[in-house]
This record gives C-alpha cells, structure tokens and sequence, in this order.
C-alpha cells in the first residue's frame, strides 16, 4: 500500500501546490485522482513517483519510508509513471522504450501484446523512432505500452486521455480495465474523464492543494455529476467520446 | 595478422575471421591480402599509391571491402583509391579505417576515394572510423571522398567516427546527374580535446536529382568539431542538409547548413540542431529505472545508431 502523510509542495517561487495532503492508495485497487485545472493532481502524481520530493510529509510504501529515494530507486520498487506529455528521442526506436521499460529484452509476442494493448500495430510500430514523425496521440499509446511493459505494482497515470483519438478511448477503457483484473497491479489515474472515473474502485477530488471529497467509484461520480462540480468532468467531451 | 589488425578490423569491417567477397587489406601502408572477384576487379594504381577497383556493369549483390588499419605510431599513410561501378550494378562497398598507437608518436591515414557511378548504378558505402591505444601520439584520420554520379545513379554513403580519433577532417563532395540520388547520413562522436572538421558540398547539375545529407554527433568534454554543409541546386532538384549535435561538458559545435540556389526550380531545405540532453528525456528513462548516466548512454547510443 502507498501512503501520504501531511505532503506539502511549493513552487520554486514560493506558490504553494499541495497543502497537506494525505492520502491512502491500497493494492489492487484502481484510484482515480480528478478535480478542476491547477488543482495539484499533477504534482500529487509526481510526488507519489518521486519526480518531486515534498517540502513536507512523508510518502511510505508498505509502511516503507521512501520519501527520500529519488525516481530511479523508486522505479525499483515497482512503481512506473506515465507522463501526460510524453517525451520524443531522436534515434530511439519503440521496441528499445519497451525493453528498457522491460528491462531486458521482450519476446516478439508479448511487445505484440503491449503494443496492441494500445491499439498499435507491433509491426508497423517497434522499429520506428520516437521522433517527431509520430503524432501525439501515438506518442500518447507508445507511452501508456512502455507503463505495461514494466509489469509494475504501482503504475501512475497523468492524464492518459489526454491527445487520445476518440477512435481509440474506448480501446483505453479496455486497457485499464484489463489491467486493474491484473493480480499485481495498483493503477492511479489522474483523469477528468468520465468513462475513467466509472471504472475507478475510488475517486479523489483535489482542489486548490487540498483534497477536498473522495469515495467509493460510482457513488462519488454521481455525486460529482449532480452537484455541477465544475472543472472535474467535461460534459460537452463526454458527448463527443459518446457519439 | 597481428592481434591489433584483426581488433580494428572486427571494428571496421565486416570481417569475421575472413571476408566477404572482394577485399583488399592495407596495414601500416602496404597491401596485406587482396582477392578479386569475377565481376570485381581490384588493381594496384601505377603512379601513386591505392587502388583502382572495376565493378562490371550489371553486378548485383557483391560487396567489396578495402579496409586500412594503422597498427602503431609513427606512421603517416595516404592513399588513392578509384570505384568505377558499371552501368546497372548493385552493389556494397566497405571502407573502413583504424588508427592505433600505443607510443608518443602519431599514426595517420588519409584515404582520398573516388567514385565514379555509371548510369543506373546502385552503391551502398560503408565508411567506419576508429582509433585505438593508449598513447599519447595523435591519431588522425583525413579521409577525402569525391563522387560522381550519373544519370539516375544512387549512392547511399553511411559513415560513422565514434570514438579515439585524435583529429580529423572529413571532406565529401558529389557531383549529381539527371535522376540521380544521393543520401548520406553521418555519425560522429569525439571526446576529450578531440577535433572533427565535416564538410560536405553537393552540386546537383541534372534535372531530377536529389541530395539527403545528414549528420548526427555527440561532443564530449572539451572536444569541437565543426559542419558545413554546402548543398547547390543548378537543376531542377531537391535537397536537404541537417545537422544535429549534443553538446555536454565543455564541447564546442559550429554548424553551417548552406543552401545554394542556381535554378529557380531547385527546392532546398537546411535544418540544424544542437543542444545538451533534454532533462525529461533522462527522466523518462530514469522512471523507467535507470540511473542518469545508464539514461545519458542509452541516448546517445541511440542517437548515434
């Protein structure tokens, strides 16, 4: 279980972004972390990863300290993060992304099924780089793949919705879908997205630093819903992915 | 052959153990093993030292290999080597060269090739680069490669310089015919105070032609090198130069992508980019579980792949 203690985190110049947040994350479950922009889910994601270390609180994974272990001692532990703008290597093709994720090498048929897992096509894909040739939404899918790919206890996604295709949403749905039936896995998602939220044991509203509401999946969207919360679900998207 | 030759060649070469095809083996300026082939001719030149290599028109599928090596210092090679590809052929051409010194003193190879592709000619070229050895004694490469290419012709150039050469200057020109295409893509890496001079000048004189000159390196330490790319459009033509550098430490990299226009219908692009590691790349790698440096190596590995 990953726990967080009284987290506080300030921008270099002082604004603060979380403000004592705690908060519990239990095995195999699928948590959902929204609230409106500017909220903290974003920083609240990177605390958990270790990409930001807090200026206060701990972070304890199963009742380990490991506030201070930096990202790469953290990925150790199992814990695999998704950027929400994922980042382009010039020469790096997408079968290395998935075998470093891996590390090691991957079979051919288990990258066909992490490639698949997000719609991509391993043949057309695993030996192409990625550069700037591939549009953002198969930056977005290669991405989510190298989080598969790492078989992790804990994988935490910024914002995975975000530069999908409305073609493949559905598709995503499945993705996370089939991985929280993983025995091994623990997912936290930072989404806005309704359809994502549905599938979540748990939903955690940020707002100005501070966590604000959380409960169990479907009771809190539909309290979410009815009470307008603005910000947290996009209604005219919702509408759109819909159609 | 010696430990240090067969070291180079296995860098240089696609020697494993013996080669493929047609070769010519150069070691410290002499000839150590040659072998023609029926289609592939490979002749002693008469006025100066090199080689002149006749590929029959027609030939498909062969290779021919001439690497050098420089096995210790105080060796200061030069030599002239002629490709004539016949019309129609296919071919794969390796030239590799290793420099090696364990003493003060300088090892250098120079090797001026040209190439002289006949009409609907096909050349893939492979050029590696290394040095070698402890010593303090400069290692330097000089290669000089001229190319003429007729019509519809197609030559793709790869080479790559990664890591132990001392100096070098590297100079490439070509001369392009109606049709005819030529690709390069370049790699470098120099480390230390090591410097590398890239010039490339292509001149595109045939309706149709096209150029595609790229280069990637890596500058280390307080090493500098220096691209210049020069692509002239006298046809109706394309062409495209990029250049694109990491820079860490104290390294220096100046780069000049120049277009030339001298027909309104030649279309030429030029782009250049030079920068340290971004931050997030080594991130991304790092939540992928490696350290920073395993990170950094993995870039620019495959960067320079």
């Amino acid at each position: 279980m990953l726990k967080l203690e009284h987290i506080t985190w300030s921008t270099p110049d002082g604004v603060k972004i979380l403000d004592d947040v705690s908060l519990e994350v239990p095995d195999k479950k699928l948590i959902a972390i929204t609230g409106p922009n500017g909220g903290g889910k974003t920083t609240l994601a990177k605390v958990m990863a270790g990409i930001l270390t807090p200026d206060s609180g701990r972070v304890l994974l199963d009742g380990q300290d490991i506030t201070k272990l930096d990202v790469t001692q953290r990925a150790h532990k199992g814990i695999a993060f998704a950027f929400q703008q994922p980042v382009r290597f010039k020469g790096l093709t997408v079968r290395t992304l998935i075998e470093i994720a891996a590390g090691g090498e991957v079979s051919y048929t288990s990258l066909c099924d992490h490639m698949a897992a997000v719609g991509l096509c391993a043949r057309d894909y695993l030996d192409r780089e990625v550069n700037s040739t591939l549009s953002g939404g198969e930056m977005k899918r290669i991405e989510i793949a190298t989080v598969l790919a790492r078989k992790a206890r804990l994988s935490i996604f910024d914002e995975p919705e975000a530069g999908i295709d409305i073609w493949s949403f559905a598709g995503l749905i499945k993705t996370f879908d089939a991985l929280r039936q993983r025995p091994e896995g623990t997912l936290v998602i930072v989404s806005h997205q309704e359809r994502l939220l549905r599938i979540a044991d748990e939903i955690i509203v940020l707002a100005g630093g501070k966590l604000t509401r959380r409960g169990a999946g479907e009771e809190m969207l539909m309290s979410l819903i009815s009470s307008g919360d603005a910000g947290t679900v996009c209604e005219k998207k919702e509408a759109m992915i819909g159609e | 052959m010696n430990e240090i030759t067969k070291t180079l060649l296995d860098l240089i070469s696609d020697w494993d153990g013996k080669f493929k095809g047609a070769y010519n083996l150069r070691v410290d300026g002499t000839c150590a093993g040659r072998q023609s082939s029926d289609n592939i001719a490979i002749l002693s030149k008469e006025d100066k030292p090199g080689l002149e290599i006749r590929i029959r028109p027609g030939t498909k599928g062969e290779s021919v290999s001439i690497p050098a090596c420089v096995t210790h210092g105080d060796v200061d090679d030069l030599v002239y080597n002629d490709f004539y590809i016949g019309e129609m052929a296919d071919v794969t051409i390796v030239a590799g060269c290793g420099v090696h010194t364990t003493t003060g003193e300088p090892a250098r190879h120079n090797g001026i090739h040209r190439f002289f592709l006949s009409p609907g000619a096909h050349v893939k070229y492979v050029e590696k680069h290394v040095g070698l050895g402890s010593g303090e004694g400069l290692k330097t490469i000089d290669p000089v490669t001229e190319c003429f290419l007729e019509k519809d012709s197609v030559l793709e150039m790869d080479t790559s310089q990664i890591g132990g050469v001392d100096r070098t200057t590297r100079e490439t020109k070509a001369t392009l015919g109606e049709g005819a295409r030529l690709i390069i893509r370049e790699r470098l890496l120099t480390e230390k105070d090591q410097t590398a001079a890239t010039l490339f000048t292509v001149t595109m004189k045939g309706d149709g032609s096209a150029a595609d000159v790229v280069s990637r390196s890596v500058a280390r330490d307080t090493s500098r090198q220096e691209y210049v790319s020069t692509v002239i459009g006298e046809a109706k033509c394309t062409g495209h130069t990029e250049c694109d550098a990491i820079i860490s430490g104290k390294a220096q990299v100046d780069a000049s992508p120049r277009l030339f226009a001298r027909n309104e219908d030649a279309q030429l692009i030029h782009e250049a980019a030079i920068g340290k590691i971004a931050g997030e790349q080594i991130l991304k790698l790092r939540t992928l579980g490696l350290t920073e440096q395993q990170a950094e190596e993995k870039i620019v590995e495959g960067f320079l792949s």
